[in-house]
């Protein structure tokens, strides 16, 4: 938060007792939810190096299923979430893990449902997050703009394909990150939007060849 | 014009003859930071969450998850009650809610950050304190609390609000200069009193470090809340008497990231040196049933 707002500095209203480590915790679990975007009766969550020594104590374990949960930072069942009714009807699995070339706040959450889907991210501090891999796909999305997310196979002339349906309808693109996966042959595109995508254009993209994955991620309120 | 220092903020208010939190409300709707009408939403929501967690907390003496706190606040409202204090009924008022914020927080119940978690009773104590006690309207004490977000962004722009890479100075020694210009804004004092009771408070506060024990935002950062109000408090005292830091507020921030810089890793929240390392910290960090 290089240039933060009065509002940044006077809020969030959230559970406590950490910003990185709870607020953080619940906006990785609400983004990684809105990443996912089906049903799940499974989830894993892999805690890294500080988040693994000191998650319990500042509850990142709750907030991060509170997250997935679809709770906000704010709410006050956060607290004693495993006793909700909504935690009641998944499983979950806490893991907490030392790798050193991973993130200090580091996570992975991988639910099972509709479909099987690793999702990684980090606790950047301040209760700001980045979601940055999914699968073995890197991407990076942090929640504060709408983003269009896409996993396609790579052929020439995909982004501006893309880049001309969303502007079509004036949406400004603030950020545009392409990654191509191990192999080479597929690729991910994160698109971070200063408006909002219509259903006609989400449609129209899901139609250009090759596309496996395709996610409109709405923005996290602050 | 966007505003980036205390002087252009002084400059700025004293030429409009503006308050701060008019003049850097104009200046962040100018830019398309933000317009008036969310900051105001988001200062009255965060004043009301505020609020709540103070009535929460005075009546709470649940444990923290790891078992080493909460019932602070119990004790410091018992023995107010039954002996004689050295402080007024107001400074009491602010240290019992710095404790009752600073408590709930680390039982996982709803606070606001400000600026950040760890340091979450210290603004709200000050401003609602005073507020209680002389009759200052909700419309003032919002204004209070953008001037105080007002500091905290100006800080922010030289130093992150982080413990991990500023040390405590950053947490509990900007809410503590937020939570003194807000007082001195409700007292009536003037804008170069107002900025200049936040360099007062930032300048005695060069060098705090963040080495929480078993790195948990608990020992030593729920005390550290309660004197960090008081210290508001002391700031504001000086600033009405016009006593002047000779150093100019921005200079002190420039000191104050300088210090950030040169401080050890060690001491900026990983937990591996200070107050964490003590023998009493490495044991309760043996025994700690969290992880
Ligand atoms: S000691 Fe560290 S964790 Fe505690 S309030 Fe200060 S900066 Fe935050």
């Amino acid at each position: 938060m290089s240039n933060p707002t009065i509002i940044d500095i006077i809020s969030p209203i959230m559970a406590g007792p950490s910003s990185s480590h709870t607020a953080g915790a619940v906006r990785l679990g609400l983004l990684a939810r809105n990443v996912y975007n089906s049903n799940f009766d499974k989830v894993v969550f892999k805690l890294y190096n500080s988040y693994a020594q000191t998650g319990k104590g500042h509850g990142t374990d709750k907030g991060l299923l509170a997250g997935v949960l679809g709770f906000n930072v704010d709410d006050i069942r956060i607290k004693n979430i495993f006793d909700t009714p909504e935690a009641k009807k998944i499983k979950y699995v806490f893991e907490f893990l030392e790798v050193f070339n991973r993130h200090p706040n580091a996570v992975d959450i991988i639910f099972d449902g509709d479909l099987h889907l690793e999702i990684s991210g980090n606790s950047i501090g301040a209760g700001e997050i980045e979601i940055t891999g999914i699968n073995d796909y890197q991407i990076k999305i942090d929640g504060k703009y709408n983003t269009l997310l896409l996993i396609y196979g790579d052929e020439p002339g995909v982004i501006s394909h893309v880049t001309k349906i969303i502007q079509e309808n004036e949406v400004n693109i603030a950020f545009l990150h392409c990654c191509r996966n191990s192999s080479g042959e597929d690729a991910s595109m994160t698109v971070c939007l200063d408006g909002e995508l219509s259903n006609d254009q989400l449609k129209r993209i899901s139609k250009l060849n090759d596309m496996y994955i395709i996610r409109y991620i709405k923005k996290l309120e602050s | 014009m966007r505003i980036t220092t205390f002087q252009e903020l002084e400059e700025v208010c004293l030429n409009r003859n503006k308050n701060i939190y008019e003049v850097m409300m104009t200046s962040e709707t100018q830019s398309g930071e933000n317009t008036e009408y969310h900051t105001r939403l988001q200062a009255t929501r965060s004043l009301f969450a505020m609020n709540n967690a103070i009535n929460v907390g005075l009546k709470s003496t649940e444990t923290s998850i790891s078992g080493m706190s909460g019932d602070n606040c119990a004790k410091l409202q018992e023995n107010f009650g039954k002996n004689k204090s050295l402080f007024t009924p107001t400074l009491q008022k602010i240290m019992t809610y710095a404790l009752a914020i600073s408590e709930e927080n680390v039982r996982m119940g709803t606070i606001v950050a400000c600026p950040t978690a760890g340091s979450c009773g210290i603004v709200p104590s000050v401003i609602i304190s005073y507020a209680q006690d002389n009759n200052i309207s909700q419309d003032e004490q919002i204004n209070a609390l953008i001037t105080a977000g007002a500091i905290g962004k100006i800080v922010a722009l030289k130093l992150p609000l982080a413990g991990a890479v500023g040390g405590c100075q950053a947490e509990c020694g900007v809410a503590s200069a937020m939570a003194s210009g807000a007082l001195t804004q409700m007292r009536g004092g003037n804008v170069s009193q107002i900025i200049n009771s936040v360099g007062l408070a930032l300048k005695n506060i060069l060098g705090l470090t963040c080495d929480p024990v078993c790195g948990l935002v608990e020992i030593p950062c729920i005390k550290r809340n309660a004197f960090f109000a008081i210290h508001a408090v002391t700031a504001s005292e000086l600033a009405m008497a016009d006593i002047v830091s000779m150093i100019p507020t921005d200079e002190i921030v420039d000191a104050m990231a300088q210090t950030a810089q040169l401080m050890s890793p060690l001491l900026k929240e990983s937990a591996k040196g200070g107050l964490a390392k003590t023998k009493t910290a490495i044991e309760l960090e043996r025994n700690k049933s969290m992880v």
